[in-house]
């Protein structure tokens, strides 16, 4: 190591290439972070061009934010189950589940534990998955696939097949009521707050705790994880435990804001539209790459595209086509990313 | 000699002004094993993809196949050509047999359907004349690494290839086919084809080459002939420097020995290590040698929990400790570095930070649960430099490191928790010459700092040059134990002995 001039001009060079690739990657990190905040608004501005003018007004944006909110809710969920690599599959049916037993709760005496009832029922329907996930080490799909019928005839059970009704429901407010920003001009929905409240923490595990690197590791290499001494079926059984925990939150909000349930209707394929969310977040389906915040974005497009195609009179039959088209457009961009990133 | 069979002059290629190959004139001839070596990024595959057809090269250069010059274009313009690749993966499908693996492509068919007893005939001369012990029918999975190879070697002759290019190809095989792989190169050399080689490997390159050629900088360096053949030459051609001592061990082995670090006691799978006892002291560099499938893997795996043990113990520094998971490794401060840094060791999409900081991130945790980045990217910092990792900082992704950078970080990952024991696995397989001898260079610090090392290796010449015993292990049981004297130094073939059991090995 006594010459130094060939080899620091070698170093040279290698920083200079490095700094190119890195310029390249920070780059492609940005496409793939902000990947689809640009569709978002050009969809919004279009939407408001086509529909002369009707999208952007405060009662229109409040209406996406409410009904982007239960959707934004379960794929935070889900965003935490594609990180590792699977899926969940039964995240409706475990609002329903949730939302039948929070109802039902409320009628009895000691109403007002009908909220803490529904969230530890998503929760503990998600360990269940978790587990036979992570100790019977049975594939995610399946496991979920199951317990989305399973399930949901859970929900019926609860309500012995019938819709449930709470007219009196406590805290009400959270399905209806807004937070008041300035009084008269600015408010926004209950449930908009609980979603982003629901993403703030959910970017706060992920970003700021050593379980959240975990999660990224798990999805990235689990063989590797494993060897590196992470308590993999710990991170497995934590996601999935979230995930339904998530989406008893999310019955939780549903059965606020109509004040019934119905096991058999509440809740149907939602799991399709959190897992689209996700996956036009640009979170990889393969797991180790993504963030909560385009899952956010992913949301929001969803229910902007939904608000939007109403506001411009898109019969309800076109509605289902064109989100389809979305759907597969979101699974070729994974594609497209994967093939650019630093697997090699 | 005869008419060269390829020329190539004064063929470049360049990627968005970047030069990968400048002005490169290679000759083949007929009949030649022809080694190509290079550090990583010297353009050796760049160079292979140019005569594969997977890339086109700059308009300028020339290349002639049998005097004639030709146009190599899309995956199958090499082939068409008369050029076979083996790659380093081997590129079959383990599903399917050895004779649909031979014919992939090319199918034979009857009336539109797949005729699989013409296709298993067809084969059936190329494999005999290559000495298979295996049947057109078999699947490939069922084959060990040595006779995929063999496949490939059959798929390249049965497509009529004149010239043969193999990177790498005893990566993944054990002494022993390594050796029957040789005799085929030769035979088939005898048979008039020309083998590009493409090795890391000096030993290899000695046993093999007719002439070499090195590369560096995408810059044909020199080529040097049979005779000129030399391990210095070779290495200063490739580095561009001298290399005053490749292999680095100033630690003292016997200052260091005072007292075992590891111990394992009588250790067993029940499948492929059969009770097996090893001690490490502290200081002290131990090789396992051995072939491939001895078990060498399998009993590392053992020691630090990563697969299940039906007998054994472990003694830390001489208390017994009872370890179940890597987890419990890396908190007894034994740490393994894996064979296949890509496939069990890094997460290839997360920051080098986070590769680095991953064993000791819930150690630095506020408040048991949130990082301390700041700590942490201290930590990558320090790492970086300690250790030369080359890469523009701590934030780029581990995948896009070379293999040498890539061991680097997952070293420094182990290193983080301070091991009293390291187990390191074919460390610098993979890893160019001059991330090697920084490899070599650190093993050696560590162990004048006292740390307990055991280097699991199939490069003969490493274990040599940086061990102080080397333990050899055959089929499951450790067959010996050699320690390096004064008066007799280590040397290959008293490990090959060992190693296969017979006591004169024949060269």
């Amino acid at each position: 190591m006594h010459d130094s001039s060939p080899k620091a001009e070698a170093a040279a060079a290698a920083g200079l290439a490095a700094a190119q690739e890195t310029k390249r990657q920070r780059i492609r990190m940005l496409i793939s972070a902000l990947g689809m905040l640009p569709v978002l608004l050009i969809l919004c501005i279009g939407f408001h061009l086509l529909s002369e003018g009707r999208f952007f007004t405060g009662q229109n944006l409040g209406i996406v934010l409410q009904q982007a909110a239960v959707n934004t809710v379960l794929a935070a969920g889900m965003t935490f189950v594609i990180l590792t690599g699977g899926i969940d599959l039964s995240v409706g049916s475990i609002l329903a589940a949730s939302a039948m037993a929070g109802l039902t709760l409320s009628k009895l005496p000691l109403g007002m534990l009908w909220l803490p009832a529904a969230l530890l029922t998503g929760l503990g329907f998600g360990v269940v998955n978790g587990v036979l996930i992570a100790l019977l080490r049975l594939p995610p799909f399946i496991v979920t696939l199951g317990s989305l019928t399973a399930v949901r005839g859970l929900a019926r059970l609860l309500g012995a097949d019938t819709t449930v009704f709470n007219p009196s429901i406590p805290y009400a407010f959270i399905g209806n009521g807004s937070l008041t920003l300035v009084p008269g001009v600015a408010s926004i929905p209950w449930l908009s707050v609980i979603a982003l409240l629901v993403i703030l923490a959910s970017w706060l595990v992920l970003r700021r705790t050593v379980l959240g690197v975990h999660i990224y590791a798990v999805g990235g290499n689990e063989s590797a994880a494993r060897l590196a001494g992470i308590k993999v079926w710990a991170v497995l059984i934590f996601v999935y435990g979230v995930s339904g925990l998530f989406a008893g939150l999310g019955g939780a909000m549903q059965a606020a804001r109509l004040y019934a349930a119905n096991g058999l209707q509440l809740g149907q394929s939602y799991e399709l539209d959190a897992i689209t969310a996700v996956i036009l977040g640009g979170t990889s389906f393969v797991g180790g790459i993504g963030s909560i915040w385009g899952t956010l974005v992913g949301a929001l497009i969803i229910a902007v595209l939904s608000n939007g195609l109403i506001l411009i009179g898109v019969s309800d039959i076109w509605q289902y086509v064109i989100k389809g088209l979305v759907i597969i457009g979101a699974v070729a961009l994974d594609r497209y990313r994967l093939q650019g990133s630093a697997r090699t | 000699m005869n008419d060269p069979i390829l020329e190539m002059r004064g063929v470049s290629k360049s990627f968005f002004g970047i030069k990968a190959l400048r002005a490169v004139d290679l000759t083949v001839y007929a009949g030649e094993i022809h080694a190509l070596m290079g550090e990583n990024g010297a353009g050796k595959s760049t160079l292979m993809k140019i005569l594969s057809g997977a890339y086109r090269p700059d308009p300028g250069g020339e290349i002639r196949i049998e005097g004639s010059p030709v146009r190599i274009e899309g995956p199958l313009g090499g082939r068409a050509a008369g050029i076979s690749i083996i790659y380093q993966e081997l590129s079959l499908a383990p599903n399917l047999s050895v004779a649909e693996n031979i014919y992939l492509g090319r199918e034979l068919s009857r009336s539109g359907l797949l005729a699989r007893g013409a296709m298993r005939e067809g084969v059936g001369p190329i494999l005999k004349r290559l000495g298979a012990d295996f049947l057109p029918s078999t699947l490939v999975a069922h084959l060990s690494m040595g006779q995929r190879q063999l496949v490939e070697v059959a798929r390249a002759l049965h497509a009529r290839s004149k010239i043969l290019i193999m990177d790498e190809p005893t990566t993944a095989l054990s002494a022993g086919e390594s050796a029957r792989l040789f005799a085929l190169i030769r035979q088939l050399r005898a048979e008039g084809l020309a083998i590009i080689y493409i090795s890391h490997r000096m030993d290899e390159v000695y046993a093999l080459g007719d002439r070499v050629t090195v590369l560096r900088d995408g810059r044909l360096v020199g080529s040097l002939d049979k005779p000129e053949i030399r391990a210095d030459t070779i290495v200063r051609l490739m580095v561009g420097r001298d290399v005053s001592s490749f292999y680095k061990k100033d630690h003292d082995p016997e200052a260091g020995r005072g007292h075992p670090v590891l111990r394992a006691i009588d250790m067993a799978d029940g499948q492929r290590v059969k009770g097996c006892s090893l001690t490490v002291h502290a200081g002290e560099v131990v090789g396992l040698a051995g072939l491939i499938g001895a078990g060498r893997t399998e009993l590392a795996h053992l020691i630090v929990g990563a697969a299940r043990k039906s007998s054994g113990r472990i003694e830390l520094e001489g208390h017994p400790i009872e370890i179940r998971t890597p987890g419990e490794a890396l908190e007894a401060g034994i740490a393994y570095l894996t064979e296949d840094r890509k496939a069990l060791g890094l997460f290839l999409d997360m920051s080098c930070l986070d590769n680095i900081n991953l064993a000791v991130l819930a150690r630095d945790a506020k408040l048991g649960w949130f990082l301390d980045r700041d700590k942490a990217r201290e930590r990558a910092e320090r790492a970086f430099a300690g250790l030369s990792i080359r890469a523009a900082n701590v934030a780029v992704p581990a995948g896009g490191l070379s293999g040498g950078n890539q061991q680097k970080v997952l070293l420094s990952r182990l290193l983080a928790i301070a091991p009293k024991v390291l187990i390191l696995d074919e460390p610098t397989r993979g890893v160019d010459v001059g991330a090697k001898s920084e490899i070599y260079s650190i093993v050696d610090n560590l162990a004048k700092a006292g740390t307990a090392i055991l280097v699991i290796s199939s490069d003969l010449p490493e274990i040599i040059g940086i061990c102080d015993r080397v333990i050899v292990m055959r089929a499951g049981h450790i067959a010996g134990e050699i320690r390096r004297e004064a008066a007799a130094p280590l040397n290959q073939e008293d490990i090959m002995a060992l190693a296969t059991g017979t006591e004169q090995l024949d060269a």
